[in-house]
């Protein structure tokens, strides 16, 4: 909790911290986020990986609440296998957003925690879903976490339509990294998955290659 | 990440603004946007101008409780027009920040209001001052406050430079302002800027329809 005394909040919603980030390419999707866990003042683990599998293809972004964003996604990639064995191919990315939204809209009461899906499918190539709260909606990127306020009016200004996939993953990485400076509640490093038909890539960039802006 | 209360993540105490001032090589530029809000949920006023000039060369901005940073300033500017003639010159930047710093820092139960003061003067050049909630006086190359900055912290950090012209400054300025009342409800309206250097102020008004337009989905 935020201690000593100082104006009266309003508290209108329980944001917990983190900065996630996802981007659509001509062919993939770059998901991007910081590894800090923290409780109250606390950082209780500084390398968290908050970008975790639901498929092959498939990677889904983790921000509020952990332990609710944890089993959702183990959830959603139990359902995910079976569905995938009884259509006997690959599932779609929509799929997988779908299955994750209804968690979201069912529970949204009991649940505090917003994914963001991302991944590659043979129908509809590179593709990027949002369901905070239970809608569900495909954008050409998508950021989520208490770090994201503060990089709204950076990726508002930068983002540009049939970005590479070189020139995806460095935005990625200014966004994240602006946004670690400012929040206090994300941190360490930064988690960076790219899929594309061929392969899903996971890095790690440390802090000290990440970039550096003006006040740094 | 456990639960865990952070207020309202936007504003603080804050009432809808985005200000801003930055240093450019030989001069200075502060703007804002032009909505009061009441509660968030009525636009009181359209075009209500946020920059105030309290001297020749010093300029604030407000944010917070609009009736409480409108009496603030105008007790700043009858003190300092006071010191300037007491001094026989006109007073520096750092004078009229130290003027709203002391009566809000005096005042600190009373008022819910922060500044920004930018200004040109003879001894320092171009300089910005922060005061904000509680008193607290800074000096910073560049500065934004009200509740629609906290959505451009990351764009300003990304594209601020020191010793811009001032043409790349009032761009830069007029970019922030905009993203800045794209994404913020209580931020809108034109974006009041104006330039201060040593020859003289400039007031640039920017209508929202001639406002940098960025990718909205």
């Amino acid at each position: 909790m935020l201690g000593g005394a100082g104006p009266e909040l309003v508290t209108e919603e329980v944001k917990t911290g983190t900065t996630i980030i996802a981007v659509e390419f001509n062919g993939g999707v770059v998901l991007g986020s910081d590894s800090r866990v923290s409780a109250g003042d606390a950082v209780v683990n500084r390398v968290m990986n908050k970008l975790s599998p639901l498929h092959d293809r498939i990677y889904c972004a983790l921000s509020g609440s952990a332990a609710d964003a944890q089993t959702m996604a183990e959830v959603v990639n139990h359902q995910l296998d079976v569905h995938s064995i009884e259509i006997g191919e690959d599932p779609l990315v929509c799929s997988a957003a779908t299955l994750v939204k209804n968690i979201s809209y069912k529970y949204k009461e009991e649940l505090m925690a917003h994914l963001i899906v991302a991944g590659w499918d043979r129908k509809d190539g590179g593709q990027v879903f949002a369901t905070l709260n239970g809608l569900l909606t495909r954008l050409p990127f998508a950021i989520g976490g208490s770090g994201s306020f503060y990089v709204y009016g950076f990726v508002d200004a930068e983002y540009r339509k049939g970005m590479s996939r070189d020139e995806c993953q460095q935005f990625v990485l200014n966004t994240l990294s602006l946004a670690m400076t400012r929040d206090g509640s994300s941190g360490g490093v930064a988690f960076l998955v790219t899929i594309d038909q061929h392969s899903t890539e996971e890095k790690i960039i440390l802090p000290k290659h990440l970039p550096k802006f003006f006040n740094q | 990440m456990e639960r865990r209360c952070t207020g309202s993540e936007v504003k603080g105490v804050s009432t809808g603004t985005t200000i801003l001032a930055a240093i450019y090589d030989g001069g200075v530029v502060i703007g804002s946007d032009s909505r009061a809000s009441i509660g968030g949920e009525y636009v009181s006023s359209k075009t209500i101008n946020k920059v105030i000039q309290v001297h020749d060369r010093i300029f604030c901005c407000m944010s917070g409780s609009l009736a409480d940073a409108q009496a603030v300033t105008k007790a700043a500017k009858f003190q300092l027009s006071f010191h300037s003639v007491q001094m026989e010159r006109p007073p520096l930047v750092i004078a009229a920040a130290t003027i709203m710093k002391e009566l809000c820092y005096k005042n600190k139960e009373d008022l819910q209001a922060g500044f920004i003061t930018a200004g040109w003067d003879h001894r320092h050049g171009p300089q910005v001052y922060v005061v904000s909630l509680g008193g607290m006086l800074v000096s910073q190359p560049v500065t934004i406050g009200g509740s629609g900055s906290t959505y451009i912290y990351g764009y300003v950090d990304a594209k601020y430079k020191p010793n811009m012209s001032r043409e790349e400054c009032l761009q830069f300025a007029t970019n922030a302002l905009a993203l800045a009342m794209g994404r913020d409800n209580v931020s809108g309206g034109v974006a009041h800027l104006a330039v201060i250097s040593e020859t003289g102020v400039e007031h640039v008004v920017v209508p929202g329809n001639k406002l940098p337009r960025f990718n909205h989905e």
